[in-house]
Parts: structure tokens; C-alpha cells; sequence
């Protein structure tokens, strides 16, 4: 789709399933505070005693998840009298097209959850605030979150997204065509070396095992895991060149193409061919995002499980990005609104046990170590990806330098190109781009 | 020149008895002037607020770099149409790499997309048991938006488990054709889909040129001993001349202008080859909040098709000459 990391197909994948649970703890709700509400009537996120205030909020959760993120916000009206929080949901890619136009013109939200690697691109485009109170107030810190997931809220030092999940790739198998070619089911290959042997015993059984898709859903962000696996990355550390023509990144590439040479992947496999394929016992391993897992629970015929990614290359690493909540800046600035923003944010991290159930692991610490996350067996078994997902890097306007990374494994997976070739190209042209980028933005 | 000086003159000269009827006239005249004015104004004001205005808004925003987020916008001059022209350029290799892409949509689907409904039309213009309902089929597609017949498409067209290639297989053809990746049948995918998803449109407006022809024309033909090639070279081709320039043009300008089809069919793949100019402008202007280089390139791209619509025109002119 236009291959930008904000496809919509991310978030249509996402999860099904309803159900806020009734255990809820009642949290930073409005009290009798009278005494305390100062001009902004809050304290950066804990409570709210102002007058009652109408937000709006921006989302992009088409899929079931949306369904648990209204009933969420429902939740959190009935328990506050004096906010009430409206949700519009759009499709993730026309949400980023729109929101800045529409906040601009005073139009937009109060509060937008946007994936974390749009939040330099807004922040530098000062349609996001800093919420660096909001983190004080509520005496977060990185301890409560998974290291990654609270440093990528932050740009120039400053925070401007709370994270409410994070969504990894996670290695999905299917036990029906493991037993049909004589492996154990409950075994998932853990290293390169089980991979390829697995491998191997699917073309035996006349297999083709794994399907490399060209595009960024779900071969690019396979090999975006490869690279960092093989310990590539996409830039230098300032962000200011590209990297991924490196020679990790030359073998982790050429490492995907001869999965194709060797035939355990069809040639020119289409858009969601692979999953596809993976649920109709046509392969047997697929890399895909965590929301599917919702999808292959409605269907109770197929026999599946997930694991976090096998081990390819050198060390362990996987795709992964992050919800994040963020105040939208307003023209007109209604403090009121602002501090009923960060109770809502607080609230709704707090219940992030609820959200996981909709297909992600939620971003607070204290939640993934709870009993009732681990309850939840496929999400939580990729819990432990938390520790080594790679996330895209802050800096503003790489959307469309990840694109171009995406085009050049598309190139290199449609055999137009050799792999160094095409990362080679892939690289010229982003540096370029990262160039423009730097003079736009001046960072 | 000189009338208009007389006649100011001998307004100017006119004797006082005479002034107030001069006055009447002029006023008539001014009424009779203002009134097509008023009939176009509702037509003016829409054409003005959504036609003129971006227009001009286009060539301020292409002069600028711009990002309506950012506070600063500095006026850049001809730099954004430079970059489209120097291949140092970010961008450069995209641009053209998507207006070839358009050309060769262009070039392919033209000529099917004016041939095929043409002979669709004359098939169906001719009288037999069920022809309300072939004209309806045919033109059945039309209705259907691009998201749905590019998903449809789309997952027929897969290399691997779509149904076009299992039915290849069954009868013994190659059962591995890649419709949708790769080169030529990304183009060969895009032109089928869309003559077979547009061509009712063009069918209908050629019904509608084949109905005015005047039967007599055809009476006459055949008592002069025409064959029906002669009466479709004579008669049919001439009568349909105008419609035929109507269809040519649109049909043109709505290939050059297409997004819908590669953007949910091929996604661009291979690569970024059977990306579009329209597309590569929205992807610049919305995504990459580059609107003063997208505003440059629409009015580039806008400035070709001014070039290909006129040759259009005079190409047909000289055929009437």
C-alpha cells in the first residue's frame, strides 16, 4: 500500500476480540479536590477537578481491537463525571494524512495514538506537546516500562508519547504441516540451524516452507528482524546516513533470497499470500505481527502456535513498534482540556491488561509481569521479545526513508536486483532523502 | 480601435437634449453586458473557489518549500522544479521513474480502451433477444469502485494462489505466471483490469453517438451499394467523429491520471515501477509533506497533458479539414 509503516493492513490485522474485564481497579478518577485545582485544573495526569470538559480522540484501531478500545473509553466515562472523551477511528494512513490539517485548523483531537515511530515527525512538525509533566506527575519512569518502548517515546530529550503497547513480529508455526513431516509440533526450531534443518524435511514432505513476501507486509519486516539479528542497522547512530547496504545487512538479505533460490519459498509470492498460505497448511513457518493472532483464533480449524523469532543471525532481534498516546496541540490553548487529556492517558495505561486482549502486550512492566497477562498465553509468549525488539529510530520524516528501505528488499525479493545492488540503490537514494530531511527539519 | 474612439466621442459630443435617452441606452447596455455575467456567476464563483484559486495556490505553494506544519516556508524559486530535472536529486529518479510508469499505462490502455468499447457499442447497438441485458453486464463493472475490483483482482491475480493461475493449470498452460510482481505482466494485469473494469463507460457514451446517427444516412448508403465496411468507414466513423475526439481525450486524460488500480493491485511492485505520477504526487504532497514539491510536479505534470490534449485536437482538426 503505499508501503509506509502506518499501513492500515498493520492495524486491520489487529486483533479481535471484546471484552473488558470486569476486574478494574478504579484509578485517577476526579475526587472532591477543591483546593488543589490550580489553573489547570490537574496535575499533569493524576486527577482532574475542573469543570467538565468534551475530548476528542484520534485513533486509528479499525480492527477488533478498536471494539475494546471503545468499550475502554465508555468505561472511563461512566467513572468520569466531568470528562467526556468521543472516539473517531480512521484508517491508520488516512489518520496521519488528516491530522495534521485538521489540528492545524483547530479541528483536530484533544488526545491521538500514533505509532511510535510518527511521533519525531509530529513532534518536529509541532502538532504534538510535551508531556514530560504528565511522565513526572504520574511517577513514571523507564523502570515501569520495557527500556525500548520508553525511550522511543522521547525526541530531542523530551517525551511526547506515553506508550500504551507494543506490537513485535512473532514467528508463527503451523503444527498440522510439523507433524505431517514427521516434527514435533510443540518444538518450534529456536536456532538458524534448526530452522533450516525444519526446512528441509518440509520439501521432503512436499512443502514449501517458508514464503518470503516481497512486500513490507510481512517480508520487509522480516528482514528489517534479519538485519538486526545479523546486527545491521538501518542508520548510524545520528540518523544522518543510511546503513542497510552493510554486509550484515548484504547476508541477511541474501540469506531471505535463497530461501526463494532453494525452494522453500515460491517466487513472486503476492500481498498476504504467505498468511494465506499459513493458514491453508500451503507452508509451515510465517513471520507476522503479533495482531494476527487474534485472526487464526476464529479459525479453529487450523493448528497453530507463536514463538518469538528464531534466532537467524547472531543475536536475537525482531520488528516491533508501539502505540502511543499523545496530546494534539491546540490553537486554542484550553488548559482544562489538557489536564483531562493526561487522566485519560493515565487511566487507560493503567488498564492496559484490558488492551492487551486485544492482541498487544501492553507497555507497562508491572502489567506484562502480572498473572493475568501470563493467563494469556499466546500474547504473553511473546512477551519476551519486549527485551530485544528492534524499533524504528526517532527522527522526523523517515516514514519515507523506511519506504525506500522496503522498496529495495522489494526489488532484491522479486529477483530485479541482486541484494547488494539493490540495497546499494536503496541507500543512495536515502541518503538523499535523509539530506532533505536534515535541511527541512534542521536536526 | 477607431470605432471605439467615434463612438466615445460622439457620446461625449452629444447635445443636452439628447442626454437622457443616451443615458437609458448606456444603461441598457451595461444591463445587456452584465447579465451573461450573472448567469455565469454561480458557475464563476464554484470554477473561481475550486478551479482558479488552487491553481494559483499550485504556483505559490511550487516556489515554496512547504509544510503547512512548519512555521518556516521559504520561498525557494525554481528549486523544486529544478530538482525534478537534475539527477543529483532525491527525487529526480522517482519522478520520472513514475511518469514513465504513466506513459506506458497510457500508451497501452488508450488504444484498447477506445477499440474495445467501440466494437462493444456496434454489437450492441444492433437489435437481438437479451440486448438490454448484455448492456447492463458490460457496463456492470463501471459501478464498481476501484477499492473493490483492485482487492478482487488482486487476490485472482496472485502468482501462487490465485484462481487465474489455477485455472491456467488445469488446462495445461503455465500455472506460475507472476500477474502482479513482476515485468511485463504487472502492465499487462493493470491494462486488463482496467478495459475490462471501464470499458462499459466508453460503450455507453458510443451507444449514445451510434443512436444519432440518422438512419436515413445508412438507407442511403446501402442504396448506393455500400458494404458494411463502407457504411461503417462512411457513415458510421464521420457521425461518431465528435464522440470519438470525446472519448479519446478523456480517455486519455483518465489513464494519465491513474492511482486506484497499482496502488491495490501491483502496490508499485516490482519495486517502485508501476508507481504513477498521480500517485507519487499524493504520496509527496499528504505523506511526505513535501506540498511545494508535489505542487511543482502537478503543474509539470498538468503542463504535459495541456501538451497531449492539444495535439489531440489538432490531430482530429486536420482530419475534418
Amino acid at each position: 500500500m503505499i508501503q509506509n509503516d502506518m499501513s492500515r493492513r498493520r492495524l486491520l490485522g489487529l486483533g479481535l476480540g471484546i471484552g473488558a474485564a470486569a476486574s478494574l481497579t478504579l484509578a485517577g478518577c476526579g475526587g472532591g479536590d477543591d483546593s488543589a485545582s490550580g489553573p489547570a485544573a490537574g496535575n499533569g495526569g493524576k486527577e482532574y477537578t475542573g469543570p467538565k470538559v468534551d475530548l476528542k480522540l484520534w485513533n486509528g484501531f479499525t480492527g477488533g481491537d478498536g471494539d475494546i478500545f471503545k468499550t475502554l473509553v465508555t468505561q472511563f466515562n461512566t467513572e468520569h463525571q466531568n470528562i467526556a472523551v468521543s472516539v473517531a477511528t480512521y484508517q491508520w494512513e488516512d489518520y496521519y494524512n488528516k491530522l495534521p490539517g485538521a489540528a492545524s485548523s483547530g479541528n483536530g483531537p484533544d488526545i491521538a495514538v500514533m505509532h511510535m515511530d510518527q511521533l519525531a515527525t509530529f513532534a518536529a512538525r509541532g502538532v504534538i506537546s510535551e508531556l514530560d509533566d504528565v511522565a513526572k506527575n504520574l511517577e513514571l519512569s523507564e523502570a515501569d516500562f520495557a527500556p525500548i518502548v520508553w525511550k522511543g517515546g522521547l525526541y530531542n530529550n523530551k517525551r511526547y508519547g506515553i506508550p500504551l503497547d507494543m506490537h513485535p513480529l512473532g514467528f508463527y508455526y503451523n503444527k498440522a504441516v510439523m507433524q505431517r513431516a514427521g516434527l514435533d509440533p510443540n518444538k518450534p526450531p529456536t536456532t538458524k540451524d534448526d530452522f533450516t534443518a525444519a526446512l528441509v524435511e518440509f520439501k521432503k514432505a512436499g512443502v514449501q516452507g517458508f514464503w518470503i513476501s516481497p512486500f513490507q507486509f510481512t517480508g520487509g519486516m522480516t528482514f528489517y528482524s534479519l538485519l538486526n539479528q545479523w546486527g545491521g542497522t538501518l542508520f548510524d547512530a545520528d540518523v544522518a546516513k543510511a546503513t542497510f547496504n552493510s554486509d550484515p545487512a548484504v547476508e541477511a538479505c541474501t540469506w531471505l533470497v535463497d530461501m526463494i533460490k532453494q525452494g522453500h519459498s515460491p517466487a513472486n509470492v503476492g500481498q498476504d499470500a504467505e498468511y494465506l498460505a499459513f493458514k491453508s497448511g500451503k507452508n509451515a513457518f510465517t513471520f507476522n505481527g503479533i495482531w494476527q493472532i487474534n485472526d487464526l483464533k476464529k479459525s479453529p480449524e487450523v493448528q497453530w502456535g507463536v514463538a518469538p523469532l528464531p534466532q537467524i543471525g547472531s543475536k536475537k532481534a525482531t520488528w516491533a513498534n508501539s502505540h502511543n498516546f499523545t496530546i494534539v496541540k491546540q490553537r486554542a490553548n484550553d488548559a482544562n482540556k489538557v489536564a483531562g487529556s493526561k487522566v485519560f492517558i493515565n487511566w487507560l495505561s493503567q488498564h492496559s491488561l484490558d488492551w492487551a486482549k486485544g492482541g498487544q502486550i501492553p507497555a507497562r512492566k508491572a502489567v506484562v509481569e502480572s498473572a493475568e497477562f501470563k493467563a494469556l498465553p499466546e500474547i504473553s509468549a511473546l512477551a519476551p521479545e519486549l527485551e530485544y525488539a528492534a524499533f524504528p529510530p526517532a527522527a522526523p520524516g523517515l516514514g519515507e526513508v523506511i519506504t525506500t528501505f522496503y522498496n529495495s528488499f522489494n526489488e532484491a525479493a522479486l529477483g530485479k536486483k541482486t541484494p547488494k545492488q539493490a540495497l546499494d540503490d536503496g541507500v543512495a537514494k536515502a541518503n538523499k532523502q535523509l539530506e532533505d530531511n536534515r535541511k527541512k527539519y534542521g536536526s | 480601435m477607431a470605432d471605439v474612439i467615434e463612438v466615445g466621442a460622439a457620446r461625449g459630443d452629444a447635445p443636452p437634449p439628447a442626454a437622457n435617452a443616451a443615458r437609458r441606452a448606456a444603461s441598457a447596455g451595461r444591463t445587456r453586458r452584465a447579465t451573461p455575467y450573472l448567469f455565469l456567476a454561480p458557475y464563476l464563483v464554484l470554477f473561481g473557489v475550486f478551479g482558479l484559486l488552487p491553481i494559483i495556490l499550485g504556483l505559490w505553494l511550487s516556489v515554496h518549500q512547504w509544510d503547512f506544519q512548519l512555521p518556516n516556508r521559504p520561498f525557494v524559486g525554481l528549486d523544486n522544479y529544478k530538482q525534478l530535472f537534475s539527477s543529483d536529486s532525491a527525487v529526480y529518479g522517482d519522478w520520472w521513474e513514475s511518469v514513465r510508469a504513466t506513459v506506458i499505462f497510457t500508451v497501452l490502455s488508450v488504444p484498447l480502451l477506445v477499440v474495445v468499447p467501440l466494437g462493444l457499442a456496434l454489437l450492441l447497438n444492433r437489435s437481438f433477444p437479451g440486448r438490454t441485458f448484455f448492456r447492463a453486464i458490460y457496463f456492470a463493472p463501471y459501478v464498481l469502485g476501484v477499492a473493490v475490483i483492485g482487492l478482487l483482482w488482486r487476490f485472482l491475480l496472485d502468482a501462487n494462489l490465485g484462481l487465474v493461475n489455477r485455472l491456467l493449470g488445469a488446462v495445461g498452460l503455465p500455472s506460475d505466471t507472476p500477474w502482479v510482481t513482476n515485468m511485463p505482466w504487472a502492465w499487462i494485469s493493470l491494462v486488463g483490469v482496467t478495459v475490462w473494469w471501464t470499458s462499459g463507460f466508453n460503450a455507453v457514451i458510443y451507444l449514445a453517438g451510434l443512436q444519432d446517427i440518422s438512419p436515413e444516412l445508412y438507407e442511403a448508403a446501402r442504396m448506393d451499394g455500400a458494404n458494411a465496411w463502407q457504411r461503417f468507414r462512411n457513415v458510421t466513423m464521420p457521425g461518431l467523429r465528435p464522440v470519438l475526439l470525446f472519448v479519446i481525450t478523456t480517455t486519455v486524460l483518465a489513464s494519465a491520471n491513474m492511482f486506484g488500480q497499482s496502488f491495490l493491485i501491483t502496490q508499485g511492485t516490482p519495486g517502485t515501477e508501476t508507481r504513477t505520477v498521480v500517485w507519487f504526487i499524493v504520496e509527496e504532497g499528504l505523506r511526505n509533506n513535501n506540498a511545494g514539491r508535489a505542487a511543482a510536479m502537478s503543474i509539470v505534470f498538468a503542463l504535459m497533458l495541456a501538451v497531449v490534449s492539444i495535439a489531440n485536437f489538432r490531430i482530429f482538426r486536420y482530419k475534418e479539414d
